[in-house]
């Protein structure tokens, strides 16, 4: 490296935080600087919660990352560590440990890795994620990418790479936990001289999104891990089917696989071995059900995304009849570093039983959000408080959904519970894809359970009965819990209707779709009765149970919750002066929507339910 | 607005592109929706014809999945992501409101063919939550407010 480089974070979510101005204001500034700069994109590497970030690397100086900026921050911070070469102190976030000894670290500067949020990550998928430009495949290589293809197809069997995977312990990431290695023993040992490998990329819970970010930072690692897999199986034609919600992880995966065949990664006889494989990109169009293997494939056929009822399995007959290897986009990803450094080094991560690492978009009501890699078996609490900074305002948190609609909620009192696919499962929720988001005290357990079921409901395909009417039904008595019109009778109601939708279902959605449902009974029950029974909502959530009030002491008679309420049913409370009457909430009129509660500059405006009074 | 007759010749320029027809309904059809804005009926019979397909099966495909739009949408496509972790940090809220400003349904687009609301199941921006996406730009961390400020700008500014 020759010149300084600075890099820039543009990812979805670093280029909705911001990071184009950024990036733009960085290369102006640059040019009036008249310094030689190099300015680089890079993926996302994780820490959502600062974006937009900016790296700057001096040669022979130790990269420092700067974040939460706007582009009015550049020009300071280009002056001070372009021009000076001294760290800007204000909106550093850290400097990387030096690469080698002659790269001369900064003094006073905190290391990235030492930072809460990253002392307990282990990267492995996320490794390349925020550190290359995704489109530039010399910058993959240049960290070791392509070595665990060019070793599995040079130096090893297919029998010796599937090996190598059972030993590593991988299992399926997108949520069920199959062991890999397995999965590819029965698509190479299922007769055919035509076989397909194919990366689920369809990331479609809501409040996941692992599989972007590897996909739109670092998409040559799936490439690698299919291209070590379909050698292994013996697979002739790949595809990679991404949802159309991600069009920069598409756009990236394009990129990607032109370079590769370019490098005669793909293709023809690659790596002069004989072996042949062709990847496409097949974008989806908005379909939850098309995560579930079957549909995914009736989907790459161009058909409607529905499932098929198994066997027979897509091992032995699968998209376009026959055999057929699926993985997710976060499986693929690991596969080239356990080639590399074998399946005895990714074994000794994890627990007994869950191997590895695993990616968790950490979301919600936590105050340190993003992306976590974490050894398999954390405890949940160091997820939440060590790594994620604990609950937003230093409220009270109710419970972690993990898995999405297919998973369940995790009340408070479990926070020791390891992160693992057999503890989650234990507790009547899932790993899953990854998605973990945290709810506080001001979330209703039982509005969160009608938010998944209407979710699923919309999203089932229709093709069984127990799905399209048991999710419409769960839904139909959800909503009217909701409402104030729960029924005695309702929860149970809920039970029995909800397992029998998941003994019956076709397909993981419906079998799954009742998890949320059936977790926050076991667990919030209180709630539920408390809808249903005293028509009340304990997190004041549900707008149809709950009231708004002015406490006259606090109201100073400004009048801003009577300008902004949009049903005009708050009187009084204008011109300020002693004597004005105080605000008055029309209770009959009032829609609930909340505008007076968050605007009144005073917190004079509360709402309550039953017993239970917030302010805001 | 006037009625104008809908040129259909670049859907045949499509299917003409398109030299493997298997399994390429679903991209053919994305590609007749990034030029039209949406699929336009009259375009499903010469899309079966040249895909060799019924035009049930075309019909079927674009009513299963969710990107498909079979009417007109807007100039500026405002789209309140619905996920979880926008759910739980109160993009309802900012959907009903927008309902209220733009006075269409969600789905549905103003008359003056300005806008379309929409609402998605997620973009994977959730450590941003909630987001509203305005045609390609995700906007970060939004408000009710902030959301119907940024419609008004649009209004003002391109009016």
């Amino acid at each position: 490296m020759s010149k300084p480089q600075i890099i820039i974070g543009m990812a979805t979510c670093g280029l909705a935080a911001g990071g184009k101005a950024v990036y733009n204001k960085a290369i102006e500034e640059a040019g009036r600087l008249g310094i030689d700069v190099e300015v680089r994109k890079t993926g996302c590497v994780g820490m959502c919660h600062r974006e937009p970030l900016m790296d700057i690397i001096i040669p022979g100086r130790t990269r420092v990352s700067y974040s939460d900026l706007k582009a009015e921050h550049v020009p300071a911070i280009l002056e001070s560590h372009l021009k000076n070469g001294e760290v800007y102190k204000d909106r550093l976030l850290g400097q990387f440990k030096p690469s080698s000894p002659d790269i001369q670290p900064y003094p006073d500067t905190q290391y990235y890795d030492e930072l809460d949020y990253n002392r307990k990550q282990h990267k492995i998928v996320l490794k390349n994620c925020g550190f290359i430009d995704p489109t530039k495949i010399d910058e993959y290589i240049a960290r070791g990418g392509y070595e665990g293809a060019k070793k599995a197809i040079t130096t090893l069997t297919p029998e010796q790479i599937i090996d190598e995977v059972k030993k590593s312990g991988l299992r399926g990431r997108g949520g069920a936990g199959f062991p890999t290695g397995m999965k590819w023993q029965f698509c190479k040992n299922s007769p055919g001289n035509e076989k397909y490998i194919i990366c689920n990329a369809d990331e479609g819970d809501p409040g996941a999104f692992m599989d972007r970010s590897v996909l739109e930072g670092d998409p040559h690692a799936v490439i690698e891990g299919m291209l070590i897999g379909g050698f292994a199986i013996g697979a002739t034609h790949g595809y990679i089917y991404c949802r159309a919600e991600y069009p920069l992880a598409v756009e990236h995966l394009n990129i990607a696989i032109e370079q590769a065949i370019e490098r005669g990664f793909l293709g023809k006889d690659i790596f002069g071995s004989g072996f042949d494989l062709e990847i496409i990109v097949k974008e989806g169009a908005g379909a939850f059900v098309c995560g579930e293997e079957t549909a995914l494939m009736n989907s790459i056929e161009g058909k409607r995304g529905m499932p098929n009822p198994r066997p027979p399995f897509p091992a032995q007959k699968g998209v376009w009849g026959k055999p057929s290897n699926i993985n997710n986009v976060e499986t693929w990803a690991n596969v080239p570093q356990i080639i590399t450094n074998g399946g005895a080094w990714y074994a000794s991560f994890g627990t007994e039983k869950s191997k590895g690492t695993k990616v968790f978009a950490l979301t919600g009501k936590i105050n340190r959000t993003g992306l976590v890699e974490v050894p398999n078996g954390i405890p949940l609490k160091e997820i939440i408080y060590d790594i994620g900074g604990g609950i937003i305002g230093g409220k009270k948190l109710k419970a972690v959904q993990t898995g999405g609609p297919s998973g369940g909620c995790i009340p408070s009192s479990f926070m020791d519970t390891m992160v693992d696919y057999e503890s989650l499962a234990a507790l009547g929720s899932i790993v899953g894809s990854g998605g973990m988001v945290v709810m506080d005290e001001d979330t209703c357990m039982v509005d969160m359970a009608r938010y998944f079921q209407a979710f699923c409901q919309d999203e089932s395909c229709g093709k069984c009965t127990p799905c399209r009417v048991g999710t419409k039904r769960l839904l139909e008595i959800l909503e009217r819990i909701v409402a104030g019109n729960g029924r005695e009778g309702d929860i149970e109601l809920l039970l029995d209707l909800g397992s029998q939708v998941k003994i019956t279902s076709l397909c993981g959605l419906g079998q799954t779709a009742p998890n949320p449902v059936i977790t926050t009974i076991k667990y919030f029950r209180d709630e539920y009765e408390a809808h249903i029974k005293d028509k009340t909502c304990p997190a004041c959530a549900c707008s149809a149970l709950i009231h708004f009030e002015v406490t006259p002491d606090l109201c100073t008679k400004c009048g801003i919750c009577v300008k902004n309420c949009p049903v005009n049913c708050i009187s009084g409370g204008t011109g300020g002066k002693k004597g004005e009457k105080i605000a008055f909430i029309g209770d009959e009129a009032c829609i609930r929507c909340g505008v007076c509660f968050e605007k009144c500059p005073f917190d004079a405006i509360f709402k309550y339910s039953g017993g239970v009074k917030k302010t805001s | 607005m006037s009625v104008q007759e809908l040129d259909l010749s670049r859907v045949d320029e499509i299917i003409s592109q398109t030299t493997n027809k298997k399994g390429a309904l679903i991209p053919v059809l994305q590609k007749v929706q990034k030029i039209y804005g949406y699929v336009p009926e009259e375009s499903i019979e010469q899309i079966a014809n040249g895909l060799q397909v019924y035009p049930a099966d075309v019909y079927g495909v674009l009513t299963f999945y969710s990107q498909f739009k079979l009417k007109p949408r807007g100039e500026y496509i405002v789209r309140v992501c619905c996920g979880t972790a926008c759910h739980v940090k109160g993009s309802a809220r900012i959907a009903e409101d927008l309902v209220n400003k733009l006075k269409v349904a969600v789905g549905e687009t103003t008359e003056d063919r300005k806008f379309t609301l929409e609402t998605v199941a997620c973009v994977g921006a959730c450590a941003l939550a909630p987001v509203v996406i305005i045609n390609e730009d995700v906007h970060a961390k939004m408000s009710a407010d902030e959301a119907r400020r940024m419609i008004d700008g649009i209004q003002k500014g391109k009016s």
